[in-house]
């Protein structure tokens, strides 16, 4: 089956979102790695800076959990291309070993 | 303030609240009520275990020593499970769909189940778990050295804490950690266990940070007052180090075997990872949280003379918070001993697994792994590793006094299992990856660790540096751990990083790329790189309704309704539940497998439960043994067809034999009826008329010579009949002796019609070919004349024509000489075609005719012996006989 162009509208939403969970451990590298760009090679002289960075990660590694909550929700809530089956679908077998009788 | 005996009773009574927890877990879980196990919150608590007593304790230490880089060996984890969707997510698949028991299982299978491949990553893990778990038993008695005051007992003694802490583990660990061989190697006890050692940690760290930040300080702004105005501020901020650290972390949470172990194989729901994913960076955030403000108030307290690898104990004991502190202690406990039982269970399946059973397997040639016999050496092997593993731990405990150097061990453990990444990685995400590859990448990667960093860690630990280290070997300073390469490097753990992961990758992809895999490792390559093609989501099957239903139904298919419903009965019974369906527990699972692995073989048996039960897919290794069993079970058929079908040959033959045997019988019987009948009548009349003679004296002389005749011709034809008789019986009895000589075939058909009278006679005329008939014989010229005389006698007296007429021709074969006597009456009837070689058969057409009905019997016997034989010829008309010579017989003319 050829992959279809333009996808409905949720399903479009569905792979939006397992992009943006894929993009989100690069955003955090980002975040994370930043200072190492920024601060260099600081060393204490150079002020008491250590409360802000501290500051610094603690917001941001509350906002990239933040972040993940909200889309691992909404990918688990939407189903996604992971579509939640129920077990009742394992069952398909034996069905099928009956027809065979 | 507590005594040490009151600190080991407290000690003991959490312990036993832990087994009791345990118990009930296990209890709960055989009985499928145990939903909280499967619940997203208990796998995100047992993921905790990555926050060791060395973080527990040590975190603070390294804020007040190197600032924030204590946040790196969070933050790395954090970033790995924030992306959970693009990597943890198709770890656990394929944990799921293979059925991986380990990390070294899954090397091992992603690598055409390499043997040596999965041993390696064994030992890799074994030697680097060893000193770590040494440091977990050092944490523990540092914590009751710092404690505790001298009881009743005198003072504690830091070696025998760690011996009882050390086989306390063990035996939690063999209770709950190999109760079963099951394959998806859940340990219900074991996790719930370990989630609630989770939650004393985080409280205890919690409560500490509270107390620290509202009890000893005056809120956030005045802590961050504090903060910018303590030492801890003044240190240093290495961005290299951050970012490699950050690195290290990120990769061992995914190498670590305890943690794959918890990760991978103890996952039971794929949609946990969803809440794992930002959970567990949020529980790691809280047990970090408060780090830096208890370093800060450490430092103000105690100085910078203490230790402050221990201020989470100290700050709460100066400020006499005894509970706090006993909260704090058992949190320590915790975050070592969860650490030390699952970092035991993964290290022992992998050794019994890869290195133990394989090795039993080869020593004692055992070729069927699935037997009974096999599993019970599989968990003593289990148990005998865990022990073994404990031992190993305590033993470098032992060795290293509790040096300080100990502390660095952590971080080298971390780059000791790193050395795994990129195989780990490569294989999932590369079909290209081989195993020659990934053996010279973790093979390079591991020596180079051992030598540039775990080597002088012990040689330090040990507190000797040999020459041989600060030198080099042979003198050459380039291979010395201290200057490899001969750079004056700043920072050993960074260089061995980049050295070991650098040439680890470079020789993965190198030798992945020169090599050529099997067709296994091919097919398992594609197995894992597109994982989401090969299997379905795996939810959890604990307590789901319709599995027993399912469960019943396969098995009625196998075993048949009345034994399998007998099974699952008992089984019900046996739960307790009077009637109704039994709960799919690991152990009727186990009964039930073996049930059916009776009728459709083990690995057969196995993927059909899995199907229903694990919702595994199914793996290339059992596609391979399920080919094994049915090509055997196959094979097997075969031969029970090819025997039953000789059987039915055989009964065949013996019907065909016993058919003959009647029809024999019944031939006796009538030769006998005939034979007296063809005696008595020739002898009634010699007693009759010889009775005559006796008793009459007045009979002529005319009627005396006549009876006198009649009597003779009698006794002549008894003679003839006897000579018959003898004659046919001597040559059925093979006994007897031919005559051969040469003799021209002309020449014995003369003499035969002569004998027989048939010219002089001269009612039957006989056409002959003189030229065919020049024939030279090597046979009894004698008996083939007889035959050929009662041809030609029959001739004269059945064929029933107006002018009979008897045509002899002889035709010459290769190989053979067939000679036909045809006449031109009316045949014989196709009903007694067959019947006429018989003894005293008679056709139809010969009623009246004189004879015994023996002529022909003996013509073919006589045919028979000489080499050939005498066959009639059904033709349009006439009666044709067709005497058959050998080529043996024959002469060149």
């Amino acid at each position: 089956m050829a992959r279809r162009l333009f996808l409905e509208r949720r399903t479009y939403r569905q792979n939006r979102l397992q992009d943006a969970a894929r993009l989100l451990p690069v955003l955090g590298a980002v975040l994370v790695f930043a200072p190492v760009f920024i601060r260099g090679e600081a060393t204490g002289a150079e002020g008491p800076d250590l409360a802000d960075w501290l500051v610094y990660y603690f917001a941001v590694w509350t906002g990239l959990i933040a972040l993940t909550a909200f889309v691992s929700r909404a990918l688990t809530r939407g189903g996604g291309a992971q579509a939640p089956r129920a077990p009742s679908g394992f069952g398909s077998d034996p069905g099928a070993v009956d027809e065979g009788r | 303030m507590l005594s040490f005996n009151g600190l080991v009773a407290v000690c003991v009574l959490y312990v036993m609240f832990l087994f009791g927890i345990a118990f009930l877990a296990e209890k709960r879980a055989a009985e499928g009520k145990a939903r909280w196990l499967n619940s997203p919150l208990t796998y995100t608590l047992s993921l905790s275990i990555y926050t060791t007593a060395w973080t527990f304790y040590g975190a603070v230490g390294s804020a007040v020593r190197n600032g924030l880089e204590f946040l790196t060996i969070y933050l790395g984890p954090t970033l790995v499970f924030i992306g959970w969707f693009w990597l943890l997510r198709k770890l656990v698949r394929i944990g799921r769909a293979q059925r991986i028991t380990s990390i070294a299982d899954m090397i091992s299978s992603r690598y055409g189940k390499s043997g040596g491949v999965a041993a390696l990553v064994t030992i890799l893990a074994v030697i680097g778990a060893t000193p770590y778990i040494a440091l977990q038993l050092q944490s523990v008695t540092l914590s009751f050295s710092v404690f505790a005051r001298p009881g009743a007992f005198g003072p504690p003694n830091a070696g025998q804490t760690a011996i009882w802490v050390a086989a306390g583990l063990a035996l939690f660990t063999i209770i709950f950690g190999t109760r079963s061989l099951d394959v998806n190697e859940r340990h219900p006890g074991l996790v719930s266990a370990i989630a609630l050692e989770a939650i004393v940690k985080l409280a205890a760290i919690l409560a500490v940070g509270v107390f620290v930040v509202w009890g000893v300080a005056d809120g956030p702004a005045d802590m961050l007052a504090r903060i910018e105005a303590s030492p801890v501020s003044q240190t240093g901020w290495n961005g290299a180090r951050w970012l490699g650290l950050t690195v290290l972390a990120g990769a061992a949470i995914l190498c670590l075997p305890r943690m794959f172990q918890v990760l991978v194989v103890e996952n039971s729901d794929e949609r946990h990872l969803a809440t794992a994913g930002w959970a567990f960076p949020l529980y790691l955030l809280l047990i970090s949280a408060f780090v830096v403000p208890i370093a800060v108030v450490g430092l103000e307290m105690f100085g910078p003379d203490a230790n402050p690898d221990v201020f989470v104990l100290t700050v709460p004991l100066e400020r006499r918070q005894e509970g706090l502190a006993l909260l704090v202690f058992l949190g320590g406990f915790s975050a070592a001993t969860s650490m030390v039982i699952v970092a035991a269970l993964a290290l022992s399946t992998m050794v019994s697994n890869h290195i133990i059973v394989p090795f039993w397997l080869r020593l004692t040639r055992h070729d069927d792994p699935m037997s009974g016999d096999m599993r019970r050496v599989a968990l003593m092997a289990r148990r005998l590793s865990i022990a073994g593993v404990m031992f190993l731990g305590y033993g470098y405990y032992r060795l290293s006094g509790g040096a300080d150097a100990l502390a660095d061990i952590g971080l080298i453990a971390f780059l000791g299992v790193a050395q795994i990444l990129p195989a780990l990685l490569g294989g999932i995400l590369w079909r290209g990856a081989t195993r020659v590859g990934a053996a010279l990448g973790i093979g390079s990667g591991f020596v180079i660790w051992i030598w540039l960093l775990l080597i002088p860690n012990v040689a330090e630990t040990g507190g000797v540096m040999p020459q041989m280290l600060t030198a080099g070997p042979f003198g050459l300073a380039w291979l010395s751990p201290l200057t490899p390469l001969g750079l004056q490097a700043t920072d050993p753990l960074l260089t061995a990083m980049v050295l070991s992961l650098g040439i680890n990758t470079f020789l993965f992809i190198f030798g992945s790329l020169v090599s050529f895999p099997g067709p296994l490792e091919r097919l398992q390559g594609a197995q894992f790189v597109n994982v989401y093609d090969h299997s379905q989501p795996l939810y959890g099957w604990q307590g789901a309704s319709g599995t027993a239903d399912d469960l019943l139904i396969m098995a009625q298919r196998i075993l048949g309704t009345g034994r399998a419903g007998r099974l699952f009965q008992g089984a019900a019974a046996a739960q307790g539940r009077g009637t109704g369906l039994p709960e799919p527990t690991p152990d009727f699972l186990e009964g039930l497998e073996r049930e059916l692995a009776g009728s459709v073989g083990a690995a057969t048996a196995h993927a059909m439960v899995a199907q229903i039960v694990g919702g595994a897919s199914v793996s290339v290794r059992d596609l391979l043994a399920v080919a094994d069993e049915t090509a055997q079970i196959m094979e097997y058929s075969t031969q029970l067809e090819a025997k039953s079908e000789e059987l039915a040959q055989t009964a065949a033959r013996l019907q065909e034999v016993n058919a003959k045997l009647t029809a024999l019988s019944l031939q006796k019987d009538a030769f006998l009826s005939q034979i007296s009948h063809e005696l008595r009548t020739p002898m009634t009349s010699i007693r009759s008329f010889s009775e005559i003679l006796m008793q009459s004296n007045d009979i002529d002389d005319a009627d005396r010579a006549r009876f006198s005749r009649i009597i003779h011709d009698e006794t002549l034809r008894l003679t003839r009949l006897l000579d018959d008789l003898l004659d046919l019986s001597v040559l059925e009895n093979g006994r007897v002796s031919l005559h051969e000589a040469e003799a021209q075939l002309s020449d014995v058909l003369d003499r035969a019609i002569h004998a027989a009278g048939a010219q002089a006679d001269g009612r039957l005329s006989i056409r002959r070919d003189p030229d065919a008939e020049a024939v030279t014989l090597w046979t009894d010229p004698d008996r083939l004349a007889q035959v050929f005389i009662n041809l030609i006698s029959n001739a004269q007296k059945y064929c029933d024509a107006a002018a009979p007429e008897l045509t002899v021709t002889v035709r010459q074969m290769p190989g053979r000489v067939q000679v036909d006597f045809a006449d031109n009456g009316s045949g014989i009837p196709k009903r007694q075609q067959a019947l006429i070689f018989e003894k005293f058969a008679r056709a139809d057409t010969a009623r009246g005719a004189p004879g015994a009905g023996l002529g022909l019997a003996i013509s073919r016997e006589i045919m028979t012996r000489l080499g050939g034989g005498l066959s009639y010829v059904p033709s349009e008309q006439g009666t044709r006989f067709r005497v058959r010579l050998p080529a043996r017989a024959r002469r060149a003319a």
